[in-house]
């Protein structure tokens, strides 16, 4: 097993007392593209970035085991992981008009990542960034690595993005909300591309989203959060299984061309979830 | 490119105005005193014909506004008056005395970015923690200690307790005009000179008043530079820079600090402006014979000229100053179009 | 109404507040337990409660008539008779530090009430305007910042009279630009907000809305930077007094303290020392304070 959560639960203090973002998460992955599905505030994005101990300062995380192949993630010092991040496990964000560097060329931005992890020259690093934006299928990829951030449209700062993690090879990809920020046309393009690449290099992916058919469509196996929780964990192709109310609820909100329905539920929420 | 270009030059446009401003307001302080100019210039005992006849040649006799043209041609030609404390040209005594600021200025402000950069650096970083506490109290107190009290203490301590640095003034008296001014910065024309012994004469005077002026710019570009890293550390791309993999060191300060620097270059370019009100008291505790104390002697002897003169040009270099921040924010930063 | 008796804590903490008045003062019960939590801000607080007594009291608790001079013994030691010791005429130090603080509360309050109402009022209308109004304000604003502060109030100081009122009126001349920035960047980014546009279409009058919506919203960043401001108004008020074009002997102000004392800084120290004590414990006090409400009312900007 790569990654192994057993009973996560991540919290923040506030000044009523600490507020559970995260409570009692298990979660196993092997070399296989696991989604986590849930809406905002349902904590898949913590349950993800814990792996990586890339949490904000004042979370406080417990877990009986939190491990990323068999080295102790919650006990390992800052110099352990970084020895994770990047090399082993990269970590795609949302939005590349906020997690690429603005005043980094793109160019420079991938070397750094290679050369961060693999020994060699500044214009070896600068040659691996072209290859990589060629890679992710940039068509100009000279001229992109010589490009600011802001001169870059959104589906080209997510490659340039992807081009980046993938940089030091790493077995372990964390896509979290990859296309949300993106025109439609885009992530279609992004997420065949991410596929490719995964499947080509045989590595395992993390990918979060709110976006449950989409999930399905890419994932072996999906779980689905809520409040903090995983309430259902499902093979992508046994979707259509779903037993637990809240995903049973995401489904039927969703318009099918091939069964209309005058109008669209709305999704009854029942307190009893969060227990 | 072409963009930055254009935006800058709109800002320089904006500097005509800005500074008709500036020539409009010290004339009318000018104007408003009550110290009659002529009395100034001829004394009390002159008689009426004198009076008259200066009053006639100073033009003093015509409208206001006609008066505020010839006070502006006047200045065109560099013609700033006559100090009537000095008896030199107020130009000549401001060539004089402005290195000296200048000097004392630029080492207060090196002082203040070396110390205040990465304690605001470390505070951000150590949010929240003790280090965090301690440097925003140091910061603090440079906020409210009045620039006077501290030369004072410091004098008393450093000078008068210690015996660690030399007196007032910007040289001792057996270096008193050894060095031939070149640039009038006295640290740079002993050098120039190959006197080092003056060099080290010249630096010694200068440390004392120089970390008195640094303390307050030193908190204020600490505080900046505090508030700025926190909003870079917030970032996402900080984020990213650490799922690469980065050290530590190498997020901070290529990452997040390289956001900010070019922010952080504007505040240093205004801080370095700001230091010249400074200068005006510390200059009067350390009797530096810099721009600062011309002005209060001025002020105290009721020289009008020399007072106008000395802020329209404190004036001038402060707008320059805010200019030049503009112009590097403008040039420096890649997100600018 | 609920049947259970209400303690004014949960009164005010409750989550359906009933009036606006309760949601009021709510708010502010809340602002105040995340204000006093803050150890630094609450002493700065203490000191500037304090230092307002001790002015308001200055009669009561003076031991000496300010002004009264005793050449036989000048520059004396802290005492039991003279606790802070005396100046260079023998006129009570502890004394003339109560008075002085009167002086300088009294600056700082007069500065405020001119300056603070006058820079809101300007930078709401240029903000919410806009247009040439704003341009010409903002031109204005620029002139007057385009002077270091202390230099600009030294020329208008000397160019009037020296002191305390044309003091008042300098700093005030300097002071109020940053106010009328500050009011103008809050309304730009408040003008453009849907809740403005829905009032608008109620058809509220431009008067109305900026008075009613656009002012309250720009209260809170006002109120810090008018704390801040305080600590910066005592110390150019007292470098004034200190070169002389601020209040003029024998007023006690604690600038012209120091600087009558300044020549005996190297054998009696604690004679100009002790009114400069007071003006950083005072511009300290403020700076304080005003950081402790900036992270409570604003904590974006922390």
């Amino acid at each position: 097993m790569l990654v192994e959560i057993d009973n996560l639960s991540i919290a923040f203090p506030s000044p009523t007392g600490d507020s559970l973002a995260v409570r009692g998460v298990s979660l196993k992955l092997g070399a296989e593209k696991l989604g986590i599905v849930g809406e905002s505030g349902s904590g898949k994005s913590l349950t993800a970035r814990s792996i990586l101990k890339l949490l904000p300062p004042q979370a406080k995380v417990a877990a009986d085991r939190l491990t990323f192949d068999g080295i102790d993630v919650l006990r390992a010092g800052e110099a352990t992981m970084r020895g994770i991040r990047g090399r082993r496990a990269g970590l795609i964000m949302q939005d590349p008009k906020f997690s690429l560097n603005p005043v980094m060329t793109a160019g420079e931005q991938i070397a750094e990542a290679w050369r961060a992890h693999k020994k060699g020259s500044q214009r070896q690093a600068r040659a691996a960034a072209i290859e990589l934006l060629d890679q992710v299928r940039i068509r100009d990829p000279k001229r992109v690595a010589g490009a600011y951030p802001h001169e870059l449209s959104g589906g080209m700062g997510q490659r340039v993005m992807i081009a980046m993690m993938l940089a030091p090879d790493p077995e372990m990809l964390i896509a979290d909300e990859p296309t949300s920020a993106l025109d439609a046309t885009v992530q279609a393009e992004i997420l065949r591309l991410m596929e490719d690449l995964v499947a080509r290099r045989g590595m395992a992916l993390i990918l979060i989203s709110h976006d449950l058919p989409l999930v399905s469509h890419f994932c072996d196996r999906v779980a689905v959060m809520y409040a903090g929780r995983v309430v259902e964990e499902l093979s992508a192709a046994g979707l259509a299984q779903a037993t637990h109310p809240y995903t049973r609820g995401l489904l039927d909100c969703m318009p099918t061309l091939s069964h209309p329905k005058p109008r669209l539920p709305v999704l009854a929420r029942d307190p009893a979830w969060l227990t | 490119m072409k963009g930055r270009w254009r935006s800058l030059a709109a800002t320089l446009a904006s500097v005509p105005i800005t500074l008709f401003g500036l020539v409009l307001v010290t004339f009318l302080i000018g104007r408003v005193m009550p110290i009659d100019p002529v009395l100034a210039i001829v004394g009390d005992r002159a008689p009426m014909d004198v009076v008259e006849r200066t009053r006639l040649e100073l033009g003093l006799d015509k409208p206001l506004p006609v008066q505020f043209a010839i006070y502006v041609n006047n200045l065109l030609h560099g013609d700033l008056g006559r100090s009537v404390m000095t008896s030199n040209t107020v130009w000549a005594d401001i060539a004089r005395f402005f290195p000296a600021t200048l000097e004392l200025a630029t080492l207060a402000i090196l002082m203040a970015m070396l110390i205040g950069v990465p304690l605001g650096v470390l505070a951000a970083v150590r949010q929240g923690t003790r280090t965090d506490q301690a440097i925003r109290v140091i910061c603090l107190a440079g906020h409210s200690v009045p620039i006077f009290v501290l030369a004072l203490v410091s004098l008393l301590l450093f000078y008068a307790t210690l015996g660690w640095a030399p007196g007032p003034g910007r040289q001792s008296v057996a270096y008193e005009d050894m060095v031939t001014p070149v640039t009038g910065l006295l640290s740079i024309d002993s050098l120039i000179a190959g006197d080092y012994g003056a060099f080290r004469d010249a630096v010694a005077h200068m440390l004392q008043p120089a970390g008195v002026l640094a303390y307050f710019s030193m908190a204020y570009i600490a505080r900046m530079t505090r508030a700025f890293m926190l909003d870079a550390l917030h970032g996402e791309y900080v984020t990213t820079a650490r799922a690469k993999g980065l050290s530590p060191l190498r997020v901070i300060w290529r990452h997040a600090f390289g956001n900010i620097s070019v922010r952080l270059v504007t505040v240093i370019a205004l801080t370095y402006a700001g230091l010249l009100e400074g200068a005006v008291v510390t200059e009067t505790v350390f009797s530096w014979p810099g721009l600062g104390q011309y002005l209060t002697v001025s002020l105290l002897n009721a020289d009008m000229n020399a007072v106008l003169g000395a802020t329209l040009v404190v004036g001038l270099t402060y707008l320059v100053f805010n200019l030049l921040a503009d112009a590097l924010y403008r040039l420096m930063d890649p997100r600018v179009r | 109404m609920s049947d259970t008796p209400l303690s004014l804590r949960d009164w005010l903490l409750t989550d359906t507040p009933e009036s606006r008045r309760q949601a009021a003062w709510g708010r502010l019960y809340r602002l105040w337990r995340d204000f006093r939590g803050n150890g630094l801000a609450m002493a700065g607080l203490i000191t500037v409660i304090l230092l307002i007594v001790l002015s308001l009291a200055a009669p009561l608790l003076a031991t000496h008539d300010p002004a009264t001079q005793n050449l036989a013994n000048r520059l004396a030691k802290p005492s039991a008779a003279h606790w802070l010791g005396t100046d260079e005429l023998g006129r009570d130090v502890y004394s003339r530090l109560l008075f002085g603080g009167r002086v300088t509360l009294g600056m700082v309050v007069a500065v405020v009430l001119l300056v603070a109402p006058l820079g809101l009022v300007i930078g709401c209308v240029a903000g919410y305007v806009g247009g040439a109004a704003d341009r010409i304000l903002m031109r204005v604003t620029d002139v007057f910042l385009a002077f270091p502060r202390l230099i600009l109030a030294l020329a208008f100081v000397a160019a009037i009279k020296p002191g305390v009122t044309s003091a008042i009126a300098a700093i005030a001349l300097t002071a109020w630009p940053p106010y009328a920035r500050l009011a103008r960047a809050e309304t730009l980014t408040i003008r453009n907000t849907d809740y403005i546009a829905a009032v608008r279409i109620t058809g509220a009058s431009g008067l109305r809305i900026i008075l009613r919506h656009v002012v309250p919203m720009c209260i809170g960043s006002l109120v810090v930077r008018v704390t801040l401001d305080m600590s910066s108004i005592i110390l150019t008020a007292a470098a004034l007094g200190f070169l002389g074009m601020g209040a003029q002997p024998p007023s006690p102000e604690w600038g012209s303290m120091i600087a009558t004392a300044r020549r005996f800084i190297l054998e009696q120290w604690w004679v100009p020392t002790i009114p400069g004590i007071a003006i950083f414990v005072a511009s300290l006090a403020f700076n304080l304070l005003g950081d402790g409400l900036r992270d409570v009312l604003d904590p974006k900007q922390r």
